[in-house]
């Protein structure tokens, strides 16, 4: 049997690699998304591991959760830049300003 | 027992590979791709954790719909990757700084890291051998998460309609069918039978 901290350290780095995406692709909001999803992925790593070593199921039905509020995050942002492509032309994330925010 | 701990080197290196590839990609489409690579391996780890109806939940929603949505995305915006890609290597410092201290703080907590003494006594659900994983699975989802449940079906349907609404429009210049002028036009005053007289015409 492999020890949980082997797949706790692929879960890290798999963590870690989403931030520095988050970083690495300042202009494009596509890899944006799927730097948050690879963040995702990391963690319900993270929490099926505990479930399967701790025996119990709640870290599963937990990553169920986890991946139906992810699928509706990417629908919802992929509209979105779908719309601010339409009106701007563009999708880099510093042209985001039209709230002046 | 080492055929286990090489599929799961083998599974669990695919996954950061792609991972990786996803984020330094230069091309978007390539992106999508490797990102597909990482979601599959997550669900072999998932399958060698004994999770298998999560592995195949992450192969069917991530790969089957996420991922088709993100190409049909990267391939419908006519943008000039090439422009964003090229201010990247600027980035690079100041990712690879945040990066690393991410990954030194996270191996300090590894180094000290150990089970809670209560921990094996918080277990809410314990995994019996009774039933295979889905089974198990939805005894628990059905019975004590079913407010959750509902709930996470009511995201969907607000993604959904907020997806719907955000992209929806209505071009000004498109002739449209009008089915209700259709439905309600009056055959007796569309259709005139007239007598036509053989060489006069009309």
């Amino acid at each position: 049997m492999i020890g949980i901290e082997h797949y706790l350290t692929t879960a890290s780095i798999l963590f870690v690699i989403g931030i520095f995406g988050l970083f690495l692709n300042r202009k494009n909001v596509i890899i944006l998304l799927m730097s948050i999803e690879l963040m995702l992925l990391a963690v319900n790593i993270n929490l099926v591991a505990f479930s399967s070593y701790l025996g119990d199921l709640v870290g599963q039905i937990f990553t169920l959760f986890i991946l139906t509020v992810a699928a509706a995050e990417a629908a919802i942002g992929l509209a979105i830049i779908v719309s601010f492509f339409r009106n701007r032309g563009t999708i880099a994330v510093e042209d985001v300003n039209m709230m002046k925010g | 027992m080492s055929i286990l701990i090489i599929t799961f080197y083998l599974f669990s290196l695919s996954a950061i590979a792609g991972g990786l590839m996803t984020v330094i990609s230069r091309n978007p489409v390539h992106s999508v791709l490797w990102l597909i690579l990482a979601f599959l391996s997550s669900a072999g780890l998932f399958v060698l954790l004994g999770a298998e109806f999560l592995a195949m939940l992450l192969i069917i929603v991530y790969v089957g719909a996420v991922a088709v949505l993100f190409l049909f995305v990267v391939m419908m915006l006519d943008v000039d990757f090439s422009t964003l890609k090229a201010e990247m290597a600027g980035y690079l410092p100041i990712a690879l700084l945040i990066g690393v201290v991410l990954v030194m703080q996270l191996g300090m907590a590894f180094g000290v890291w150990s089970y809670a003494e209560t921990a094996l006594g918080a277990r809410e659900v314990l995994a019996n051998s009774q039933h295979h994983n889905t089974k198990a699975l939805g005894l628990i989802l059905y019975d004590r998460y079913f407010i959750l449940f509902q709930l996470s079906g009511l995201i969907l349907l607000v993604a959904m309609i907020g997806a719907i609404v955000l992209t929806l429009r209505h071009r000004k210049n498109v002739k449209r069918q009008n089915i209700l002028s259709q439905i309600y036009r009056d055959p007796d005053k569309s259709v005139e039978i007239r007598d036509v007289k053989p060489g006069q015409g009309l």
